[in-house]
């Protein structure tokens, strides 16, 4: 094996020049593993500043007015398997876009142990969740029901006139809000 | 600096030292530094993994053929010892089982090791004129982590799955949460990542390598826009391999953490959103459907330009669409989602970005037809398989653009129309050109000629096998047969059981190809350096068949611009 000095040489740029390329392709590979993980947070702010998905927004109170158009706006609720309440949705309220309405969920607690539980909501259809507005919901905190007690969770909230400008929301008559409970104390949470 | 580059050159030095004998026996292979003997293993493994893929495939076809449920709940019968009304529950989740697996192991360890393993390996350097791949054992790696991952998914099958009696995981191969998490609460579904994160790392590790040769190694002379398509074919993937596969690493790793270790990527009840799943499964899994079809690719623009005895039509054209298919491929994932609540504008946005990678895509058709246009051709097997290919691809692709219609696609997703769709760019596109290039480069890997005969037979056979499967497939879609389900209503018996008598033709095809296999070592017709004539221009046919060992220890110098 008595290469010459200038084949060396060219054999120690390809080296080199091969371990520069193979970084860089390990380094776009670790990159995009990291890009994976940054979409968890930004998928979620995302969210919260489209309502992309249905995701409602919060208020302190609506400083935008009252418009003529009326919206129904019906209400859903759902129990997980592993939360023993029951949970009773509040009747559908139509009213003008822009009122503030207050309405209120009834949950029970039917085992015979304290219980706590959390509420997960989107509205449908998607869209209307950036202009839907809650001041104040049950859902902003977990809730603990004692054995067999019975309360009134009350959401206050409203619909963003704003809701009238968009042209793909223009047929919509009805916004549903539906919630989903949990059971807060379960395993790994 | 010197130093540095003195120690370089001293261990390249021994590396060639100890290369200079030829290993023999089990070590050459285990122990495989060279890109042909890697390649060739690569090639056997995807011929056992797809006869596994094939026969999985093959019980399902069994169970549709009629109304009913008739093989599974027999079969769960026989492995958990259970009768009645255990046994179906047990055999349909058996049956979502193997279409997942069939699913696995067709993506990850035939369609991807045969072209991106087997072929790429094999070929892409010989190509470009370099004696070996930029990282010999870096390769060795990569082949040798794949078994251990298809073990990993073989034992996910016999490890419980949805419950007690109801071994392995059976959610597609989308895996998507919440059925891949709290839906799975059995090991198999773990079992399944942790085979999907070796066989990603091998690929990246495969990918990187490729890359590197095909920057740093090419013969004097080769420029980028000199270099065989086939070459650009495996560049271009390599990096979609190298963008994608991490995103699917990442998002199965937030699965399994998820799973197992406490934390709500994609747990509604804890703030997670199962929809994020999708989104980076998809970003993922688009760009993988060209990563399959894209060596392709490279393989047909060869095999036509060598048969019709001209330079193929449009080269930077076709050079280019590849890397348009590629770059477009990254932003388009959403339309396997469009029932999934997106915004009409975010629709609209998918539909327009799909239906645009039509265009790169008709390029490469068009110019395919163009290169035969007024060409002297000649229909030996290689290009029964090429033009059958264009075929076949060309009405998946069609498909394709109807399904990137998000209307259409509310009416047709996850029905067996999706089915037809994907299986003809993917079962019958991808695995056509890989029968192509085998059937092409066959005498140039192994010295011997097959017997044409027999070729020419298996193509027919399988050709029609393969649309009797997969065409009637398209009614049943129309008609509105969801996907994923063992059993159907009595009205769609009808075309489920062409499509069944369509795979026993098929199973025919491949009982040809093992026997024109064996018949071509047993017979060892020399094949000649270069057997297709003047047609064949590439780097590959100025070498003997077998290539030696070492080949190219003087680099070819590439002069003028007839090089593809």
């Amino acid at each position: 094996m008595m290469a010459d000095m200038t084949q060396y040489d060219s054999a120690a740029r390809t080296s080199s020049r091969n371990r520069r390329t193979a970084l860089s392709g390990l380094f776009i590979a670790a990159g995009m593993v990291g890009l994976a993980y940054a979409s968890v947070p930004l998928y979620q702010l995302f969210c919260q500043v489209t309502g992309y998905g249905g995701t409602t927004q919060v208020a302190a109170e609506n400083p935008k007015g009252i418009i003529a158009r009326e919206m129904k706006v019906g209400f859903d609720s759902n129990v997980a398997s592993d939360l023993p309440w029951k949970v009773i949705a509040a009747r559908p309220v139509t009213d003008k876009i822009g009122a503030v309405d207050t309405v209120n969920f009834v949950a029970t607690n039917y085992s015979d142990k304290p219980v706590t539980g959390h509420a997960i909501f989107n509205v449908s259809p998607d869209k209307a969740g950036v202009y839907f507005n809650k001041i104040e919901c049950f859902c902003f905190t977990e809730q603990t029901l004692q054995p067999g007690e019975t309360v009134d969770m009350p959401i206050v909230f409203f619909i963003d006139p704003e809701l009238d400008d968009n042209h793909e929301l223009a047929t919509v008559k009805e916004i549903t809000l539906s919630y989903t409970f949990y059971a807060s104390d379960n395993e790994g949470s | 600096m010197t130093d540095t580059a003195h120690l370089q050159a001293h261990a390249t030095g021994h590396d060639s030292a100890s290369h200079a004998h030829t290993p023999t026996g089990w070590r050459r292979w285990v122990f495989s530094t060279n890109h042909k003997d890697i390649g060739l293993m690569y090639l056997v493994f995807t011929i056992f993994t797809g006869v596994v893929g094939g026969l999985l495939s093959g019980v399902m076809r069994m169970e549709l053929q009629e109304p009913g449920i008739q093989i599974f709940h027999g079969l769960a019968g026989m492995a958990y010892g259970m009768d009645g009304d255990a046994a179906l529950d047990a055999g349909k989740h058996m049956y979502n089982v193997f279409t997942t697996a069939h699913a696995l192991i067709m993506v990850f360890f035939v369609v991807m090791p045969a072209t991106m393993g087997g072929f790429a390996n094999y070929f892409a350097p010989l190509m470009i004129g370099a004696p070996d791949t930029a990282f010999p054992r870096i390769n060795n790696i990569a082949f040798w982590l794949l078994p251990p991952a298809f073990i990993l998914l073989v034992i996910s099958l016999f490890v419980e799955g949805v419950g007690p009696g109801a071994n392995g995981a059976g959610g597609g191969w989308t895996i998507y949460p919440p059925f891949a998490t709290t839906g799975h609460p059995g090991p198999a579904m773990d079992f399944v990542i942790l085979s999907l994160h070796i066989a990603g790392i091998s690929s990246i590790l495969g990918a990187i390598n490729l890359i590197t040769t095909i920057f740093n190694m090419r013969a004097p002379g080769m420029t980028l826009h000199k270099m065989p398509l086939f070459a650009w074919s495996v560049l271009v993937t390599a990096f979609l391999l190298l963008m994608a596969l991490p995103v699917l690493a990442g998002a199965i790793t937030m699965l399994l953490t998820d799973r197992n270790l406490g934390t709500a990527f994609f747990k509604p009840s804890e703030g997670g959103d199962p929809i994020l799943f999708q989104h980076l499964f998809w970003f993922f899994g688009h760009p993988e459907v060209y990563i399959m079809i894209l060596p392709g690719f490279g393989i047909i623009s060869h095999i036509v330009s060598t048969f019709s005895r001209k330079p193929i039509f449009g080269y930077m054209a076709m050079a280019y669409a590849m890397v348009a298919i590629g770059l477009v491929g990254f932003v388009v994932w959403a339309h396997h989602m469009f029932t999934t609540g997106l915004s009409l504008d975010v629709q609209r946005y998918f539909v327009a970005a799909t239906m645009v990678i039509a265009v790169p895509t008709g390029i490469k058709i068009f110019s395919w037809i163009a290169t035969m246009w007024g060409g002297s051709i000649t229909f030996k097997s290689p290009m029964l398989w090429a033009v059958g290919f264009i075929f076949l691809f060309t009405v998946g692709g069609v498909t394709g653009v109807v399904l990137a219609n998000a209307g259409a696609d509310r009416s047709l997703h996850d029905t067996y129309y999706v089915v037809a769709h994907f299986h003809y760019v993917l079962s019958l596109g991808a695995v056509f050109s890989i029968f192509a290039a085998w059937y092409y480069w066959y005498p140039k890997m192994f010295g011997y000629m097959y017997n044409e005969t027999l070729a020419k037979v298996h193509f027919w056979v399988m050709f029609v096998g393969v649309n009797l499967i997969f065409f009637p497939q398209h009614f049943l879609g129309l008609a509105g047969m969801p996907r994923r389900y063992i059993d159907y209503p009595d009205a769609f018996a009808l075309w489920n059981r062409v499509s069944s008598v369509g795979y026993y033709i098929t199973f025919v095809a491949m009982i040809v190809f093992f026997y024109a296999t064996w018949e071509a070592f047993k017979r060892k017709r020399p094949a000649g350096d270069s057997p297709w004539g003047v047609g064949a221009t590439t780097l590959e046919w100025t070498l003997s068949s077998p290539p030696p060992f070492h080949q190219f220890t003087t680099l070819p110098k590439i002069e003028s611009t007839n090089a593809h």
